[in-house]
C-alpha cells in the first residue's frame, strides 16, 4: 500500500495537531477519525462497518478516562486498535468436536479462495493433533479438483474419499452423505468436505451447498474466504450465512500484502468467529487465528502500538514522580541519572525503538549512524565511581577522575566531560523547576518539543501536563534542551516520558536527538 | 454481463430520487457509498465525486434518469482513455498469463483458447503452472473442452520456464498462431516466485517477442488489486489485464485505480464458468452495468 502512504504516517501527521493537549476535544477525535476511516476503507472494510466503527470508538474516546501514560492521540489509537481487537476476537473459540465421532467439519467458499489447499492444511493439522482426518471430495464441478484434493492428500499424508471422478460428473450430495458412513466403518474420526466455490449470487449452487449441510449435519462449517477480497466481503458472507449458515471462518492468503480488511466486515457482518489463518502454501502454512495481529495489519497500527504498550511497561510513574521531585529540592544526582538511562534500556534497543517511530524511516540513515554504545560508555563511567561521588559530583577530583577514567576504559577527557555535561544539566533544571528561565547564552529556539512540551512551558513554573511523570520527562528534555544539546543520556529520559510525541520529530528535531544521545 | 446484476449502482441511486429531484447532501453522501461500496477506492471515489460535481455545476440535471447519464459518462470518460484491443499480430503470437492465486487464471485460458478458435486461429496452450497440485491436468480439461493443443511437462515439478520454451517451439514448429502459458498462481510478495516470473518472460524472448502478457485480476478482490498490478508489472511486464468473476456481486470497481495508475488496459472480461463466458472489454458496457 505504499503509493497511499501509510496510515501510521497519516496518523503521524494528524497526530502533530493533539500534541502537547492535556484533554481530547471532539474536533480532535473527529480528525483522527477521519484518517482513520480512510484508512479502513484502503484496507477494504467495508463502509457499513467503518461507520458504526468509528461512532463506537468516537463515544469511548469522548467518555474515557485519561490515561496516565499516554498523551490523548496515543490514547485515540489504543482505543481504536482495543475495538478492532474486541469485534475480531469477541467471538473467539476452537474447533468443536463431535461427542460421537466422526466430527464433520464442511468447507464453503467463493472460487478460488483457496478451500482444497485448506482442506489440506487442516487434515494436516488435525493428524498432528492425533486425530484421523478424512478428506471428501465434492467439488465435483471445477475441472480436476478431484484430483488436486488427491494430491493434496497425498501430500498431507491423510485419507481421501473421492468416489465420482468430477469434472462435473456425480452427484455431491450423495459423495458426501456417503463419506460419513464410510468414516464411521473405517474409524475416521473427522471428516472434512471440500466442496466446489460458488458465487453468492449463484442460487443453484447455494442450494446445492445447503443440501450438503443438511445431509450431513456438519459440527463446523467454515467458510473461506480470500483476505484479498473488497467491499464485496459483507454481501458475500451475508449471501453464505444465509445460503449455509457457517459457524466459523478462515482466512487465507495472508501471506500476501493485502490489508485483509474483510474480516472485520465478515465478522461485523455475521458474527461468527474467525478460526483460523492460512499464511502459505506450503501445507504447514497454517494457525489458529489471532485477533490482534489482524487488528494491527488492518490499519498498520503495530508499530505504534508496540511503542505504547512499551512505553506503558517501562513507564514507572513512581519512579518518575520521584525524580521530579528530586530535581526540585536540588537533588537529583548521578545516580538518579544512572537509574533513568537504566530504565531506558528496558525498553530496548534505542535504534530498533527509533525506527518504530511511524515518520522514522527517512531517517534510517541517521538512525545507522548513531552509536547505541555512547549509552553504555556513560553509564560504564558511572558505574566505575563510587557511590558517594555519585551522590555528590563535586568530590570528584583530579586524582578520582583518572581512577574512573582507568576503571571505565575511557580517557580522563571524557570523564570531565560528562560531570560538566551533568553538573550543566541538574544547575538548568534546578532553575526550571524552581521557574526561572534558565540563562543559557547563544541558545537557540526549543524545537517541537521531543517530549510534548510547546515551546511556551519553558516559561511556566514546570511542564502543562497533568500528568505528574509526564511532566517531570519534559522538565527533564527542557533543561536537557537548554544545555547546549549535550548531556547523554538525558534526553533519552524524555522519550521514555512521552514516547508518542517522539513520533512527531523532524528530521531537524531527530538530528538534533542524536545529537543529544550521542553528545560528545 | 448485464443480465444478472441485481445490486446495482442504479438501483441504489434510484431509490435516493424517489422523492423530489433535489441534490441535496444526502444525495452526495448515497453516491460516496456506493461508489466506495464498488471498491472504487476512497481516492477515486473523491475524485470521481469532483468529476460529476463539476458536470452537475455546468448541466444542472434535470431528473433521475439525467444524473445517472451524468454519472455514466464520467464513469465512461475515465474508464476509455486507454486502447483495449488484445494485440495477437505476431506469428506465433505468444500470451504469458499471470495473476495470484484462485483469480482464475486457467478458466481464463481455456477461454480465451476457444475465443481464438472461434475467430479461426490454431492455439496451443503451455502448462506451465507445474506447482500447483493438478494445474496441469485442470488446463487439460480446458483444453479438451476448447479442442486445442497442449504442451506437457515432461516430468512433475519441471521448471516452468522450460515448459514455456517448448511450448513456443511448439508453435513456431507447428505454425500454430497463438501460443498461451498459463503459469503458477503466486502472491505479489513473494520475491522468489516473482523473479521466476520474469525468468519465464525472458526464456520465451530468447525465441519470440512475447505478444501480451495478461494479469489476470479478481472483481471480488479489494484495493490490493492495485498493488498487486504494480508489482505484476515491473516483474512481468504486464500488457493488459482481465477481469473475472464479474458474475457474482463484485463490481471489481478498483481496475479504474489500476488502468490509470499503472496505464495497463483491461483488455478482457470474464463472467462465468462456461467456456463461453469471455468477452473483450467494453468502457461503455461497464460503466453501463455499474451505474444500471
Amino acid at each position: 500500500m505504499a503509493t497511499f502512504g501509510t496510515l501510521s504516517t497519516r496518523l503521524t501527521d494528524a497526530l502533530k495537531n493533539l500534541r502537547g493537549k492535556g484533554k481530547l476535544t471532539e474536533a480532535d477525535v473527529d480528525g483522527t477519525l477521519r484518517e482513520i476511516r480512510r484508512a479502513m476503507l484502503d484496507a477494504d472494510v467495508s463502509l457499513p462497518v467503518v461507520k458504526s466503527f468509528q461512532s463506537a470508538v468516537r463515544e469511548r474516546a469522548l467518555s474515557d478516562e485519561i490515561s496516565k501514560a499516554l498523551n490523548p492521540a496515543q490514547q485515540v489509537v489504543q482505543i481504536v486498535n482495543e475495538e478492532l481487537v474486541t469485534i475480531l476476537g469477541g467471538q473467539q473459540r476452537r474447533i468443536e468436536f463431535a461427542k460421537k465421532p466422526p466430527t464433520v467439519i464442511m468447507l464453503a467458499g467463493l472460487q478460488g479462495s483457496g478451500k482444497t489447499t485448506l482442506a489440506g492444511k487442516l487434515a494436516k493439522w488435525l493428524a498432528k493433533e492425533k486425530h484421523t482426518p478424512l478428506l471428501v471430495a465434492c467439488d465435483l464441478q471445477r475441472p480436476n479438483a478431484v484430483t488436486q484434493l488427491e494430491v493434496v492428500a497425498g501430500n498431507a499424508g491423510v485419507a481421501i474419499y473421492a468416489p465420482e471422478p468430477g469434472n462435473g460428473k456425480g452427484n455431491p450430495v450423495k459423495v458426501a452423505k456417503d463419506s460419513i458412513k464410510y468414516a464411521t466403518d473405517k474409524l475416521y474420526d473427522v471428516v472434512i468436505i471440500d466442496t466446489a466455490g460458488r458465487l453468492g449470487v449463484d442460487a443453484e449452487l447455494m442450494k446445492e451447498a445447503a443440501e450438503i449441510r443438511k445431509a450431513t449435519s456438519p459440527d463446523e462449517v467454515l467458510f473461506v474466504i480470500d483476505a484479498m477480497i473488497g467491499q464485496d466481503a459483507v454481501a458475500t458472507a451475508e449471501a453464505f450465512q444465509k445460503g449455509v449458515d457457517f459457524t466459523g471462518v478462515v482466512l487465507t492468503k495472508l501471506d500476501g500484502d493485502a490489508r485483509g480488511g474483510a474480516a472485520l466486515s465478515v465478522v461485523s457482518a455475521t458474527e461468527r468467529p474467525i478460526m483460523f489463518a492460512s499464511t502459505g502454501e506450503s501445507l504447514d502454512d497454517f494457525e489458529p487465528f489471532y485477533p490482534d495481529r489482524m487488528a494491527s495489519r488492518i490499519l498498520d497500527l503495530g508499530d505504534i502500538l508496540t511503542l505504547i504498550e512499551q512505553a506503558q511497561q517501562t513507564f514507572d510513574s513512581a519512579e518518575s514522580a520521584k525524580v521530579a521531585e528530586k530535581i526540585a529540592t536540588e537533588t537529583f544526582t548521578l545516580e538518579d541519572f544512572l537509574e533513568q538511562m537504566q530504565q531506558l534500556k528496558n525498553m530496548g534497543s534505542i535504534k530498533k525503538m527509533m525506527g518504530m517511530l511511524p515518520g522514522a524511516g527517512q531517517m534510517k540513515a541517521q538512525l545507522d549512524n548513531f552509536d547505541e554504545s555512547e549509552i553504555t560508555r556513560t553509564e560504564a563511567i558511572i558505574r566505575s565511581m563510587t557511590p558517594a561521588e555519585r551522590r555528590n559530583s563535586r568530590l570528584l577530583n583530579g586524582s578520582r577522575r583518572l581512577r574512573i577514567a582507568n576503571g571505565s576504559g575511557v580517557t580522563v577527557t571524557d570523564v570531565n566531560s560528562l560531570v560538566n555535561r551533568f553538573e550543566q544539566a541538574a544547575k538548568m533544571m534546578k532553575s526550571v523547576a524552581k521557574g526561572k528561565v534558565p540563562q543559557v547564552p547563544g541558545m537557540g529556539p526549543i524545537p517541537g518539543g521531543i517530549g510534548g512540551a510547546r515551546p511556551k512551558a519553558q516559561k511556566k513554573k514546570s511542564s502543562k501536563s497533568g500528568n505528574p511523570a509526564k511532566r517531570a520527562a519534559e522538565n527533564a528534555a527542557l533543561g536537557q534542551r537548554s544545555s547546549t544539546g549535550s548531556g547523554a543520556g538525558f534526553g533519552i529520559g524524555a522519550a521514555a516520558g512521552g514516547a508518542g510525541g517522539v513520533g512527531d520529530m523532524s528530521a531537524e528535531e531527530m538530528a538534533d536527538m542524536q545529537k543529544l544521545l550521542g553528545g560528545r | 454481463m448485464a443480465d444478472k446484476k441485481s445490486w446495482g449502482l442504479g438501483s441504489k441511486l434510484r431509490g435516493m430520487f424517489s422523492r423530489t429531484f433535489v441534490l441535496s447532501d444526502e444525495t452526495w453522501d448515497d453516491l460516496e457509498s456506493t461508489l466506495l461500496a464498488a471498491d472504487f477506492g476512497p481516492d477515486v471515489t473523491d475524485e470521481l465525486i469532483d468529476a460529476v460535481r463539476a458536470s452537475v455545476a455546468k448541466v444542472p440535471p434535470i431528473d433521475e434518469e439525467d444524473f445517472l447519464r451524468l454519472l455514466r459518462e464520467v464513469l465512461e470518460e475515465r474508464l476509455s482513455r486507454f486502447d483495449t484491443t488484445l494485440n495477437l499480430k505476431d506469428r506465433p503470437a505468444v500470451v504469458l498469463v499471470v495473476g495470484v492465486n484462485g483469480v482464475g487464471k486457467t478458466t481464463t485460458i481455456g477461454k480465451l483458447a476457444k475465443f481464438i478458435t472461434t475467430a479461426g486461429r490454431s492455439v496451443v496452450l503451455g502448462a506451465a503452472d507445474t506447482f500447483r497440485a493438478a494445474a496441469v491436468d485442470q488446463l487439460g480439461t480446458w483444453a479438451e473442452r476448447a479442442g486445442v493443443q497442449m504442451v506437457r511437462p515432461q516430468q512433475e515439478g519441471q521448471d516452468p520456464s522450460s515448459v514455456a520454451y517448448q511450448t513456443v517451439e511448439f508453435a513456431m514448429a507447428n505454425s500454430v498462431d497463438v501460443a498461451i502459458v498459463d503459469t503458477a498462481g503466486r502472491l505479489q510478495t513473494k520475491s522468489g516466485l516473482m523473479d521466476e516470473l520474469s525468468k519465464i518472460r525472458r526464456v520465451i524472448e530468447k525465441q519470440s517477442p512475447i505478444a501480451e502478457v495478461l494479469l489476470v485480476l479478481d472483481a471480488t478482490t479489494g484495493q490490493n488489486g492495485l498493488v498487486q498490478a504494480e508489482a505484476f508489472l515491473e516483474h512481468a511486464g504486464v500488457t493488459g489485464l482481465v477481469l473475472t468473476k464479474l458474475d457474482g456481486s463484485a463490481k471489481g470497481g478498483f481496475v479504474l485505480a489500476v488502468q490509470e495508475r499503472t496505464g495497463i488496459p483491461v483488455k478482457l472480461v470474464g463472467s462465468g464458468e462456461g467456456i463461453g463466458d469471455l468477452s473483450g472489454f467494453s468502457p461503455v458496457a461497464f460503466a453501463a452495468a455499474l451505474v444500471e
